[in-house]
């Protein structure tokens, strides 16, 4: 019991950033935009929020640069994507690798000479929530994590019951009608990929301030694409989206310690699983699958 | 009154720019556009370094092709991006968005680092037929699973295809940390190739190898398939419209099959190349992001075989001459990469000017 509820402990930390990435990412589908530069905004935010906290000395300045940081890239995303109108993938990809080179150059600019890598000496700490029963280990995490988790049902609301999340939406599933009910679609599509630049950010942060408390090239580790993974096992729906990334965390922790115990266990098949199982997702799916309608499509307003 | 002014003046040009494909002068001139878009943007990174762009610049472009040993490694460069931006090439012509290049090289990588210790009998001739075959068909394995999903199930293949690299990276890593590990040293690499297996160097005394021509080769073919054969024709008219293809009796089902089969193995065979002509044994790091670079340098070069080549010769000269920037001034070699990022974005942009064409104003539109 107490092993299972260590494990799930680790599980939601391993799920945390995966689970912020991932309602970024689907807040963008939903609109209608692929967001592939999800991997290189999560790596710009986390060293930008770590060079920010490590400047200032405080972490909130450094979460508040992530969180600027992740936004700006979703800003760029839509300058190319929803404005010039341009191929999603092609433009996504370009992102990831800006995103990552400016990262890597910056940190090499700034600390290249040191032998040991840099640390920000502190990081945020863990919340303890019910300290001296059983369940104190799985509740005591990173504020972020509990915010990740206040999220899902936050977002199922909007994207359930107000103008914005219908909106939203439809632009996703259709633009042009959209459109002719009077909404600029254009507008919703900037809303949705600033606003999951933003979650994406705060994805990043959580890897340099909170469970690191340093920056590293292979920081993010292509967690961006376990969450576009995630995102469609989730089926695009906030509550489904944390169901996957907990049983991603859960497998991960698990692949984790039993690699600390010495167990010979190839795990990469582990690793490989969330995107092994999201592929038989989408093969058994096949065009059933709930992709919103307006995926890769870019908007044009007809004769504008 | 002010403010009408640029329309007037506008309204008095005696041309104007309206839709249509844009003259042979301003394609050409678009990639100029974006270089120099590209490098305007470069150059406020570099300031930010307290180095002259300038001087970066001339480390960049002019520096590596002063010098005989940095000339031949920019070929050394180009020949695994000349391959993958050939293979993103074939597939984006067919409307088929493979981002997995990266995994199919490593798959060819794979397939060379299993077949290259096997050959020590074999001729050399021979032995390195085998291991281009092999990485040929390794890399169309790996392609198989997101292009039979995509033309019967209609599974789009952007994320098939990306998710699929990810899972070719684990498996090089269990590989190379398991089964394929080092035993005497313990390092993550796979046993050395035969010398049978080696490709052979083209130029004395470099590292430029068989690979490069392979790639010269398989540029002269893209361009010669697409522009003189009928397989050619039905692939651009797949890419142009599935719809309009099929009233032209074209099959697309066997069409986008077969691109993506193509564009797979030609991306295994950048796999093949950097094993069998550099390394001689596989590495995880072999290839540094040369799939994704791929998508970059057939962005650049238009889909168009002339321009693929330009676009490689072009990416690699930008990647050696970061590394000479980074010895002599001291700039992060990273440079490179986010150059090469840029300038696929601004490519994009400024591919946009491609719809536009300028016009001769008729007459009655001159007086209204």
């Amino acid at each position: 019991m107490e092993f299972l509820i260590v494990l799930a402990a680790a599980a939601l930390r391993v799920a945390t950033p995966i689970l912020l990435a991932a309602l970024g990412e689907m807040l963008a589908e939903r609109a209608g935009v692929l967001n592939l530069g999800i991997e290189g905004t999560m790596l710009l935010a986390a060293f930008v929020g770590f060079v920010a906290a490590h400047q200032s000395g405080s972490l909130w300045v450094g979460l508040a640069a992530a969180i600027a940081t992740g936004a700006l890239m979703g800003t760029l995303m839509a300058l190319l994507s929803v404005t010039l109108g341009l191929n999603q993938h092609v433009s996504g990809l370009g992102i990831t690798l800006l995103g990552g080179g400016l990262a890597l150059y910056f940190f090499r600019l700034l600390y290249g000479g040191a032998s040991t890598p840099p640390s920000l000496g502190q990081s945020f700490g863990q919340l303890s929530v019910l300290p001296g029963t059983t369940l104190a280990p799985l509740l005591s995490q990173y504020g972020l994590t509990y915010f990740a988790l206040l999220l899902v049902p936050v977002l199922a609301f909007v994207l359930r019951r107000t103008a914005f999340g219908l909106r939203l939406h439809a632009s996703g599933e259709n633009p042009e009608a959209v459109d002719i009910a009077g909404v600029n679609v254009y507008r919703v599509r900037y809303q949705a990929l600033v606003l999951g630049g933003a979650l994406m950010g705060l994805a990043g942060a959580f890897l340099t301030l909170a469970q690191l408390g340093a920056f590293t090239h292979g920081v993010v580790n292509g967690r961006g694409w376990v969450a576009i993974a995630i995102v469609i096992f989730g089926n695009w729906r906030p509550v489904r989206i944390l169901l996957g990334a907990l049983l991603f965390g859960f497998v991960q922790a698990l692949q984790l310690r039993l690699q600390a115990e010495g167990v010979a266990l190839p795990y990469e098949i582990l690793l490989a699983l969330p995107y092994l199982v999201t592929i038989l997702v989408l093969a058994l799916a096949g065009r059933n699958a709930n992709y919103p309608a307006a995926l890769l499509k870019p908007y044009r307003r007809e004769g504008g | 009154m002010a403010r009408s002014a640029p329309t007037a003046r506008a309204a008095r040009r005696p041309w104007r720019w309206e839709w249509g494909s844009a003259p042979w002068w301003l394609r050409l001139a678009l990639p100029m556009i974006a270089i120099l878009v590209t490098f305007a943007l470069a150059s406020v990174l570099i300031a930010a370094s307290g180095a002259n762009p300038l001087d970066v610049f001339y480390e960049l472009l002019i520096r590596p092709l002063t010098r005989r040993t940095s000339r031949l490694e920019v070929l050394v460069r180009a020949t695994p991006l000349l391959l993958t931006g050939v293979a993103v090439a074939i597939a984006f012509r067919a409307g088929y968005y493979n981002i997995g290049a990266e995994g199919q090289l490593y798959a060819g990588a794979l397939a060379a680092a299993f077949l290259g210790p096997r050959l020590g009998e074999w001729a050399p001739p021979a032995a390195v037929a085998v291991m281009l075959v092999g990485g040929l068909v390794a890399g169309a394995a790996w392609a198989l699973l997101p292009a039979v999903l995509k033309v019967y199930a209609k599974v789009d293949e952007v994320v098939t295809t990306l998710l699929l690299n990810s899972v070719m990276l684990l498996l090089v890593g269990g590989l190379l940390n398991g089964p394929w590990r080092d035993p005497v040293s313990g390092w993550p690499r796979s046993p050395t190739i035969a010398a049978a297996a080696e490709f052979p160097q083209v130029i004395a005394r470099s590292r430029v190898h068989l690979g490069f021509v392979v790639a010269l080769v398989l540029v002269a073919l893209f361009w010669w398939v697409l522009s003189r054969t009928h397989f050619g024709l039905e692939l651009r008219a797949v890419g142009m419209g599935a719809t309009a293809a099929r009233f032209m009796g074209v099959s697309v089902r066997a069409t986008v099959l077969f691109a993506a089969l193509l564009s797979g193995g030609v991306a295994g065979l950048a796999g093949v190349g950097e094993v069998a002509g550099i390394h001689h044994y596989l590495i995880e790091g072999i290839s540094p992001d040369y799939g994704y670079t791929g998508i970059i340098v057939a962005t650049f070069g238009g889909l168009h075989a002339l321009g693929v080549a330009v676009a490689a010769g072009f990416l690699a000269l930008v990647d050696v001459g970061s590394t000479s920037a980074s010895r002599a001034l001291g700039i992060p070699a990273y440079l490179g990469q986010v150059v090469q990022a840029t300038l696929l974005l601004v490519t994009l942009a400024v591919l946009l000017l491609n719809r536009y064409r300028p016009a001769r104003r008729s007459r009655r539109e001159e007086r209204v």
